[in-house]
């Protein structure tokens, strides 16, 4: 399905390391597998398939340690990200810290300031819940048109994890809300200490200190071991490697929160604390890049998301939006998560635009790009939620197309 | 009798009181005094949080040049790093310029980020009379202070930033 240059050969490089030769190794990847012949030991630790060769897309950069990296949704099936896949957008690196000397500090307008270490945390009754995370510029690239050439490139600042934590209610009942408390400012612990203000009602109606991940301890690069998670809001409120909460009777102005992540109307007034991821679905197969092998059946697949709650219905033109029809919806269906939807299709060499419409529980339809532009203009980089069209050609390319 | 239902009710109001307030689970400690400090580097808006300490738009210059200009250029206007300087006015135009000068919201923010971020490779090299010095050769580039303006404490909050009442609270959903 995919003809991904860099793909092919590593693909190729990791069949010579399995068959010896660069040669020997295009002749393996043809060979059906000898049940006759013993395979591997068994290991501490597994990897995936050396055939299986997607991995995250990052821009090249002369400062590394700031930028994201892209989730291969072009390749996802279900909806959870494996972690090593999840997206990242960093800005002044991975810090590498040692569970045992990483401390959450609780402070601020509390009647008793807290300083709790990862032992303490990890004692405490804790929840798991499967969501979605999205950063706020995710698909930013599609308000000038067609962003990026592929699902990955246009929309893969995405992922879905199950995320295991203590409820930050439970940590700020403990330390006790002063009256007058209103907001949290969360620090982190990489080299610019992340800083957003949270309003205290997330705090205490949703928000999460997670150090779960799919089942394991969260990566470094998600925020190992503490971060803070805020169910259905923009990524980067989700401080990573937390290590600081203080209560204030008002939001900071973080630089994040001001210069960054602040949403530019047309008439140069700027939108603060925009939280919400609002309600978006992909396409992810067929889908830029893609190639059809053959005409025949095909089964349409995608995600679909809001921050507001869950997907009610997906909607799935084939005919270049002349026509709607629902999606079938696969369970599980959880408010906040992906959600994947699923369409039978038949390919016979048309030439057409397919895309999808997801609808919320709160009625919330996905807009239009044209119906964005309208209200918010060019310019606004963040939380751009529009109907993504694919155009599928003659001989089963799949191109990005403008919305 | 009414006596008797009164202290009771204030016995149970009491107790409620206790025990909402007092921890469930026990856990933690109080901060030391060096965490505290770590962890205090916060400012808010309204000057909340700033040390003691000064600096003035020639010491900012100075130390722009040495650590800040490799990235941002000699004059804020960018390079590897952001570009700092100019913008003002095309907020609501076909191509906005977002800097510290046309769009931050508050000089605080300026300080606040410079001490807790740059310089990017050596986040926590300056010390607050940097900090002061850098932040007033920022707002010095954008003309928003004067040649021999000095920035502390108090002067820092009370400076107007041209995009101040530029900000609106989140009005979605907005698009049908």
């Amino acid at each position: 399905m995919k003809h991904v240059k860099p793909g092919r050969r590593q693909l190729l490089q990791m069949g010579a390391a399995v068959g010896g030769s660069l040669l020997a190794g295009r002749k393996a990847l043809a060979l059906e597998n000898d049940p006759r012949k013993l395979g591997q030991p068994l290991g501490p630790y597994s990897e995936r398939s050396p055939f299986e060769t997607a991995v995250r897309w990052t821009r090249e950069s002369q400062t590394p340690e700031t930028g994201s990296s892209f989730t291969p949704l072009q390749e996802s099936v279900g909806v959870l990200t494996p972690s090593a896949l999840h997206y990242e957008r960093h800005h002044s690196g991975v810090p590498t810290i040692d569970p045992s000397s990483h401390r959450l500090v609780i402070h601020g307008l509390v009647d008793r300031p807290l300083s709790l270490s990862m032992s303490e945390i990890r004692r405490l009754p804790s929840v798991t819940r499967i969501l979605a995370l999205e950063c706020g510029g995710n698909s930013a690239g599609e308000w000038a048109g067609a962003g990026g050439a592929d699902v990955q490139r246009s929309h893969g600042l995405l992922s879905g994890s199950e995320w295991t934590g203590v409820p930050l209610s439970l940590l700020l009942a403990e330390a006790g809300v002063r009256s007058g408390a209103s907001w949290a400012i969360a620090e982190g612990g990489d080299a610019c200490r992340m800083m957003r203000s949270i309003p205290l009602a997330k705090a205490m109606d949703s928000s999460l200190l997670a150090y779960g991940q799919n089942g394991e301890a969260m990566r470094p690069a998600q925020g190992y071991p503490l971060r803070l998670i805020n169910p259905g809001w923009e990524g980067n409120t989700n401080v990573k490697w937390l290590r600081s909460l203080k209560l204030t009777d008002q939001p900071y102005m973080a630089r994040d929160e001001t210069s960054k992540y602040s949403d530019l109307m047309p008439d140069g007034k700027a939108r603060i604390f925009t939280y919400d991821m609002e309600a978006k679905s992909v396409i992810t197969f067929p889908s830029g890049g893609h190639t059809l092998p053959a005409h025949g059946p095909y089964e349409i697949s995608g995600l679909a998301w809001s921050g507001r709650g869950r997907i009610e219905r997906v909607d799935v033109t084939i005919d270049s939006g002349r026509t709607w029809q629902p999606a079938v919806l696969q369970e599980p269906r959880l408010p906040l998560a992906l959600t994947r939807f699923r369409f039978e299709w038949r390919f016979e060499g048309q030439s057409v635009v397919i895309a999808s419409r997801a609808v919320d529980e709160t009625g919330y339809v996905q807009p239009t790009r044209a119906a964005l532009i309208a209200v918010r203009g060019m310019n606004s980089t963040y939380h751009y939620n529009g109907i993504k069209p694919w155009r599928i050609r003659a001989d089963g390319t799949v191109l990005n197309v403008e919305g | 009798m009414w006596k008797v239902r009164s202290a009771l009710l204030v016995v149970v109001t009491t107790a409620a009181t206790l025990s909402a307030q007092s921890p469930r689970y026990g856990v933690g400690r109080p901060p030391t005094p060096e965490e505290f400090r770590d962890r205090g580097s916060a400012i808010a808006p309204d000057g909340t949080g700033l040390p003691p300490g000064s600096g003035t738009v020639a010491a900012g210059r100075e130390l722009f040049t040495a650590q800040c200009a490799r990235c941002h250029g000699p004059d804020g206007e960018g390079g590897v790093g952001a570009r700092l300087v100019g913008g003002q006015g095309t907020l609501a135009t076909p191509r906005p310029l977002k800097t510290v000068g046309s769009f931050w919201p508050y000089a605080t923010t300026l300080w606040d980020y410079i001490n807790r971020a740059m310089p990017f490779d050596k986040p926590g090299l300056l010390s607050p009379n940097d900090v002061y010095g850098a932040a007033a050769y920022v707002l010095r580039l954008n003309g928003i202070i004067a040649e021999g303006q000095v920035m502390d404490a108090m002067s820092l909050p009370k400076v107007r930033m041209p995009n101040r009442d530029g900000f609106v609270p989140d009005s979605r959903p907005d698009v049908r």
